[in-house]
């Protein structure tokens, strides 16, 4: 979790010969939120949990669909804007799987996956959706 | 029973450390979150906070262990 996500190199792992289409969800860090600047994201996790729970999305993914690989990578530690803390590659034989596929995965790992991001302005930092 | 927590994203800023130890008076999850609801009113103002037992989200009836590893887990950010 703490190495650059080579986004070259994570379409390679998922393409197969049987591949029709590869669906690719690459989170970078945006310049602002709600108006206002964030200078950078810090990220941190609950290390072995959040394998397990990321195992548990991949493995629900292949239930659903006809995925032929998948592959989910998330990073820990400051980012910078521009930055890629998480990426999300699904290889099926046929794009509507692999769109889908890719889109379950994102939204479940925002919502289960016990990872936190702390936005950093230039006066004050927030953890994202700690409060209601 | 004593209980060692580990704690991550605002939850260990709310604690002041990475892992804590409470003396719990009952030994269930729901007994725990209410003893350090106590020790720790801010963990009332969160959205929502849940209780990991050996790297699984647990319901309040869980019964835990002093073997067992138990992380709190506010509400999660990643992506």
């Amino acid at each position: 979790m703490n190495q650059a996500l080579e986004v070259q190199a994570c379409i390679d792992w998922v393409m197969t010969p049987e591949s029709g289409g590869i669906d690719v969800f690459i989170g970078t860090v945006r310049n602002a939120t709600k108006g206002k600047q964030v200078i950078r994201l810090e990220f941190e996790a609950y290390e072995p949990m959040a394998s397990k729970e990321m195992e548990k999305i991949a493995a629900q993914a292949f239930e659903k669909w006809p995925v032929q690989k998948l592959l989910v990578h998330h990073r820990v530690g400051v980012l910078e804007v521009g930055e890629i803390p998480v990426i999300i590659a699904v290889s099926c034989a046929h794009r509507d799987a692999a769109f889908e596929a890719c889109r379950f995965v994102i939204d479940t790992l925002k919502q289960t996956v016990p990872i936190w991001k702390k936005e950093v302005f230039e006066d004050g930092e927030t953890w994202v959706a700690a409060h209601p | 029973m004593k209980i060692k927590l580990l704690a991550f994203g605002i939850a260990r800023e709310i604690f002041g450390a990475s892992s804590i130890e409470i003396e719990l008076p009952g030994n269930t999850v729901a007994d725990l979150k209410f003893s350090l609801e106590a020790l720790y009113p801010k963990l009332k103002a969160l959205a929502s906070y849940l209780v990991a037992v050996n790297n699984e989200y647990a319901a309040g009836d869980l019964v835990l262990d002093i073997r067992d590893e138990v992380a709190i887990i506010p509400p999660v950010s990643g992506g």
